[in-house]
């Protein structure tokens, strides 16, 4: 089969590679319709998540059709066709018992501090990913969830991890009517973070960010005021004076360890890599909201550890509220608000590109290409 | 299990007087239910065979009931990896030594394309048809400046000999 493989940083083709075994009983084999090239896949092309191993395909984001199923399989067959949430998840474990699906503990050997993820490095299980014509998921009874037959397969495979972290990242803000809630970052997340603080019931959204393109789409997608900070003396002060001089209420770091925006992170933590990636987002994210305000972290950044202004946490007694999105846990109100046309995933979708032009994809989507939102992959067996 | 708990404690005077089970600010993320004051108690699922080298936390006992099984550890890379998992994930010990392993493991990648006869095409894998068609402009800079420096370096070698 086709599969995306890694050969290190910034190098990546498409190769044969063996088809994917059932390996444990609750495992299923998923032939690939639909898949998307992540922001955080961004950080794994860069090199910048230890224990990426070469040979590795990525892929966290994609949706297929059943083609084989292991022998304790009871809630798929062969010929459904899933939507794959990103996180693996056992169901069993005390996290997924209380609905953390993004913190299971029996997903992922290798670290203790992430659940396991599809194609996300050796630090988060191990897992080939769905950049391939098939895929190995484990715990089929569990995070695989059949599409509804009125759900575009577009719609379907942004439910997978944007749309859930999106809202996710609004949710966790506790946004109460009126707050003002600014999202750093105008990628496909932060676009769909501004978009879903709306329906939680914020005043005003703004967003920041340093592409123009990015933040004219999210202006028009999202319904939200946009600020370049590129044009801006200083992202905090002028976020002060617009929200008279006390701060947001609510902060959310959309951007993790790829940010733009200081030579002081870039070189240690994207150059040097003496820090877990570039902070500046979650640095400007801590300064910028309110005393007693909500920090709501869904960027990704590196295990090790990054610089940040841990004192102002502190001092303004704020709540800082972070994690993987937990996709089970929201897909039912999610795919509710799909159908009810409340939030429309394919909007975001800039580019399809074949999956044999994988490398070409990803230079696209990393170096702000051709007005690059979002980028879907499709598997030649899709094509026909 | 709030009953059993209070039970524990009556040796406690006050024990659990303000706790409020309504101030749960991990909601909704969290349903809380206690189960993880259980620790490792719940019941399992099956276990993947582990019929290739999986280098597990030093922070859990065993390896995770599924787990990634393509591409296990090898060459000095995978030596590397294994020294790094005798160091907890709040080490550096750990981290440092994996992203050594994997710049290693780049050129061990190299090496094994050749070794099977394939000559892996840099330009093609970089996404330099995308960067031409989109960005020619920083394409040709790129070159431009490349060559430079490359003229530069070379230029100065040969009049630090010539010098000698």
């Amino acid at each position: 089969m086709l599969a995306m493989n890694y050969r290190g940083p910034r190098r990546i083709r498409v190769d044969h590679k063996p088809y994917p075994e059932i390996l444990h009983p609750g495992d299923a084999i998923v032939r690939v319709i639909r898949t998307c090239i992540c922001g955080s896949d961004l950080h794994l092309y860069h090199g910048m998540v230890p224990d990426t191993r070469v040979g590795t395909t990525f892929g966290h984001e994609f949706i297929g059709i059943v083609e084989e199923i292991g022998s304790s399989v009871q809630n798929l067959k062969k010929g459904d066709q899933v939507l794959v949430p990103f996180n693996i998840a056992c169901g069993k474990c005390a996290f997924c018992k209380q609905e953390l699906y993004g913190n299971c503990h029996e997903s992922n050997p290798e670290a203790t501090a992430v659940g396991g993820i599809f194609g996300y490095s050796h630090t988060a299980g191990g897992y080939d990913g769905g950049q391939a014509e098939y895929v190995r998921v484990p715990y089929a009874d569990i995070g695989p969830t059949v599409i509804p037959d009125d759900m575009d397969p577009d719609d379907a495979v942004l439910l997978t991890d944007v749309v859930p972290t999106g809202y996710q990242a609004a949710e966790m803000g506790g946004i109460k009517p009126g707050d003002t809630v600014v999202v750093f970052g105008a990628g496909p997340i932060g676009i769909m973070a501004a978009k879903c603080a709306w329906l939680f019931g914020a005043g005003r959204v703004i967003i920041i960010d340093h592409l123009e393109y990015r933040l004219e789409f999210a202006r028009h997608y999202a319904q939200c005021e946009a600020y370049n900070f590129r044009s801006l003396e200083d992202p905090v002060l002028f976020l002060k004076r617009e929200t008279g001089w006390l701060g947001a209420d609510v902060c959310i770091d959309a951007v993790g360890a790829d940010a733009a925006g200081s030579a002081l992170h870039t070189i240690t933590g994207k150059k040097l890599m003496l820090q877990a990636g570039s902070a500046i987002a979650l640095h400007w994210a801590i300064n910028s909201v309110k005393k007693g305000g909500i920090l709501s972290i869904v960027g990704v950044y590196g295990p090790t550890g990054n610089l940040v202004p841990i004192g102002n946490v502190v001092n303004k007694g704020l709540t800082v509220r972070a994690n993987q999105a937990s996709v089970k846990r929201l897909l039912p109100r999610l795919i509710k608000h799909v159908q009810d046309g409340y939030i429309d995933p394919k909007g975001l979708i800039t580019h399809r590109i074949p999956l044999e032009e994988i490398a070409d994809a990803y230079h696209i989507f990393s170096s702000k290409l051709d007005n690059c939102i979002k980028t879907v992959l499709i598997p030649p067996s899709a094509r026909n | 299990m709030e009953n059993n708990l209070s039970n524990n404690y009556s040796h406690i005077k006050g024990w659990g007087i303000d706790a409020d089970p309504e101030n749960e600010p991990t909601y909704p993320m969290k349903h809380y239910t206690g189960d993880d004051h259980r620790r490792l108690d719940w019941e399992r699922p099956p276990q993947q065979l582990e019929n290739i080298e999986v280098l597990h936390s030093s922070e859990r006992p065993t390896v995770s009931a599924v787990f990634g099984a393509p591409h296990p550890p090898s060459g000095l890379s995978g030596a590397i990896r294994r020294q790094a998992f005798k160091y907890s994930e709040s080490s550096f010990g750990h981290w440092l030594p994996l992203l050594l392993a994997d710049r290693i493991n780049v050129v061990e990648g190299f090496v094994d394309d050749l070794r099977r006869g394939h000559i892996p095409n840099i330009f093609i894998e970089s996404g330099w048809k995308a960067a031409w068609k989109h960005n020619r402009k920083g394409v040709i800079t790129r070159m431009v400046v490349g060559t430079v420096l490359a003229v530069g370096i070379v230029a100065a070698i040969l009049a630090k000999k010539r010098d000698k």
